[in-house]
């Protein structure tokens, strides 16, 4: 489903190189976690896979089915089946929740030549998820995002990928943040979505949520390149040892 | 005053002056308002409150050498008058040039005037001592309309006040508000395709206790020009709101002078400027706070696309105002190179208690909100729009009013995001 091959990027502006070689795959039904110390890149490569233009890629490519994605704009990504939720979702004061939520669902059915929903529908789809992801119908009368709490954004997240059921889930540190009951809540959701066609790349800094979203592969993330792939049993090596020896032994 | 009068009239403030004369100068307090105007011509950039908006200089772009008064008057007396709906439905529509509502509703009294506006002092201490835009309505024969709201009355649907609406007018209203009671009027400036200015000036009293929500809707004609000038003395313990709405016209100035005149007194002002091609747009607020205990809150927020934008503020607190909680913000949402605002916010306090500030942005769309949104499968055209739409809506929410004025406003709004996308 997604091909990562030898991907180099920086940062446009000031050309400081972040990414230096990654190479990553993942199949179809797939969950992939991604570890690493802070400032590797994870969140950089979260961005350049959903099209943040800060980034430059200058070397390498970005497959998904197939394809390359990397003169493809963000939304038409997205309509594509890929999402990202953030490590922090941004507070947009005045776009209602409602409004917004619709918005990017319809844009989404209109760019795969697929009916738009009407409001009626609308609004029972997003009860039924609003629900099971214990999200207060009240949070969403509110402006996007604004004035939730960080582990409300976070819930408010997963309730956006549960609407757009995209194809590819890019979750950075969806974690963080979230108490223990919303961790299970939040992970429950995910496991919900899990299924042949849809692949999951989960980035992590706690075997915590590994626990409850069990990945099939396990990638360490050091400096802009992937240094070492193993199962969920990484998870736990890294747990109790920490990067040092992983690192040393990349090294 | 001997030194003025060496100076050359131009060729626009010659044009404007014979303008005036050939609506008649039939009274003297008329002709005194008219060579008042030749004399002191109209205001430049050395002039303080006129610095941004050079009237000389861009009445003269209109009114130029060989502009044929005859073609102009010509032109005024060929116009129509339009039907038009009322902003918000079910208002009660008055004519200012007759003076007269399709029904006035009970408590409400509207009656005609000989008056004039008093153009012999300014409101602003940083204009000339002779006020420009009353010396014009007054030159142009305004008459001043009397509008009274009697004590204690409370009336759902808002007053919309119009004056020829469609033809060049000069118009003029006085508004008395009792006390206690609570109204809405919605004044509307529309039409006019001549490129001589039309004006209009509003006193309005805000009685103790009382509530009065003022709706300014200016939407010229793209090309014309407008002088607009509102007046407004607000009681003890009164709210006044004003929302002030500008999606039209070519050159256009609109001041708003506020004083309290009684201790709790609230001043809510709040606006949008849309701006778009060759427009050159002037807001210009002074809020006087001379009791103790008086909040203003005072927010314009503009999308450009093109033209010029001016915003003065100027919030003056007396020595014995104190208390005073204000604030002013101006926030401008560049969407084009083409385009430009300025904004002049001052504070002059003269007490030490007192609670004031003032802010000022200009910046494009935020990357980070686009990026968020286009990552939700939004095309960057739609995210934009919501991105706009939101950042001058939230000053509609800001106003609190009832719905269907808030949504006459947005509507409104969304009209010219729609069209100038
Ligand atoms: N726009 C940018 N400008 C400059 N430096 C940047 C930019 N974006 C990322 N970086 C740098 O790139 C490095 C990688 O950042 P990134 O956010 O991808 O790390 P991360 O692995 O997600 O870290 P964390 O675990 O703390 O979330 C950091 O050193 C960061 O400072
Ligand atoms: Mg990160």
């Amino acid at each position: 489903m997604l091909e990562i091959k030898n991907l180099h990027a920086r940062v446009a502006d000031e050309g400081t190189e972040i990414l230096r070689g990654v190479d990553l795959t993942i199949e179809a039904g797939e969950v992939a976690a991604i570890m690493g110390p802070n400032g590797s890149g994870k969140s950089t490569l979260s961005y350049i896979l959903a099209g943040r233009d800060d980034y430059e890629v200058t070397e390498g490519d970005i497959l998904y089915n197939g394809e390359s994605i990397l003169e493809m704009e963000p939304d038409e990504r997205a309509a594509a089946g890929l999402f990202l939720a953030f490590q922090y979702p941004l507070e947009i004061p005045g776009v209602a929740t409602m409004t917004f939520l619709k918005t990017a669902l319809n844009a989404q059915r209109k760019a795969r030549g697929e009916a738009e929903l009407m409001t009626p529908d609308f609004m029972r789809k997003v009860k039924a998820a609003a629900g099971e992801l214990k999200i207060d119908a009240q949070m969403l009368k509110r402006p996007l995002n604004v004035g939730f709490s960080g582990g409300e954004k976070k819930r408010a997240e997963i309730l956006q990928m549960a609407l757009l059921e995209p194809k590819l889930c890019v979750m950075d540190e969806t974690d963080s943040g979230l108490d223990i009951d919303a961790l299970k809540i939040v992970a429950d959701g995910v496991n919900a979505l899990r299924s042949e066609e849809r692949s999951f790349l989960v980035i992590t800094h706690y075997q915590r949520l590994l626990e409850y979203i069990v990945p099939d592969t396990v990638h360490v993330l050091y400096k802009g390149r992937i240094i070492k792939s193993g199962d969920k049993n990484l998870a736990l090596q890294l747990e109790n040892e920490g990067y040092s020896q992983i690192i040393d032994e990349a090294a | 005053m001997s030194v003025t009068e060496l100076r050359p009239r131009t060729p626009a403030e010659t044009a404007l002056v014979n303008l005036a004369e050939a609506a008649g100068a039939d009274e003297d307090a008329r002709r005194s308002a008219i060579e008042a105007l030749r004399r002191e011509g109209l205001p430049h950039r050395r002039v303080e409150a006129w610095h941004y908006t050079d009237l000389r200089a861009l009445m003269g772009r209109r009114l130029g050498k060989d502009q044929a008064i005859e073609a102009i008057a010509a032109k005024e007396a060929g116009s129509t008058e339009s039907v038009l709906a009322p902003l918000v439905a079910g208002s009660t529509v008055v004519d200012l040039d007759r003076s007269e509502a399709a029904s006035a509703p009970t408590g409400v009294s509207i009656s005609a005037s000989d008056d004039l506006a008093d153009w012999h002092e300014t409101p602003n201490h940083l204009d000339r001592p002779v006020d420009t835009i009353r010396v014009v309505n007054a030159a142009f024969g305004a008459r001043i309309a009397k509008i009274a709201v009697a004590e204690g009355t409370e009336f759902a649907s808002p007053i919309e006040m119009r004056s020829g609406i469609g033809a060049q007018s000069h118009a003029g209203c006085s508004v008395e508000v009792g006390n206690g009671a609570k109204a809405t009027f919605v004044e509307r400036i529309e039409g006019g395709g001549s490129p001589a200015p039309s004006s209009g000036v509003s006193y309005l009293t805000v009685g103790d206790g009382a509530e009065v929500l003022w709706i300014i809707d200016q939407a010229k004609d793209s090309g014309a020009a407008h002088l607009g000038q509102l007046n407004v003395t607000v009681g003890a313990d009164a709210t006044f709101k004003l929302f002030l709405l500008n999606s039209g016209g070519g050159l256009v100035r609109y001041e708003i002078h506020a004083v309290t005149a009684g201790e709790g007194s609230e001043i809510r002002l709040r606006g949008v400027n849309l701006l778009e091609n060759d427009q050159h747009l002037d807001v210009t607020t002074t809020l006087r706070h001379t009791y103790p205990n008086t909040t203003a809150t005072e927010t314009f927020r503009n999308v450009v696309t093109g033209g010029h934008g001016v915003f003065q503020g100027m919030i003056k607190v007396a020595r014995e105002a104190q208390k005073t909680d204000a604030k002013m913000a101006c926030n401008t949402l560049l969407l084009s190179q083409d385009g430009d605002f300025s904004a002049k916010p001052e504070l002059e306090i003269f007490a030490d208690d007192v609670q004031c500030g003032h802010g000022a942005t200009a910046g494009e769309i935020n990357a980070d909100h686009l990026f968020y949104l286009m990552s939700r499968g939004i095309p960057a055209p739609q995210a934009k729009a919501l991105l706009v739409k939101a950042f001058v809506d939230e000053v509609v929410e800001e106003l609190e009013t009832e719905d269907a004025i808030a949504e006459a406003l947005v509507a409104k709004i969304d009209a010219w995001l729609e069209r100038s996308h």
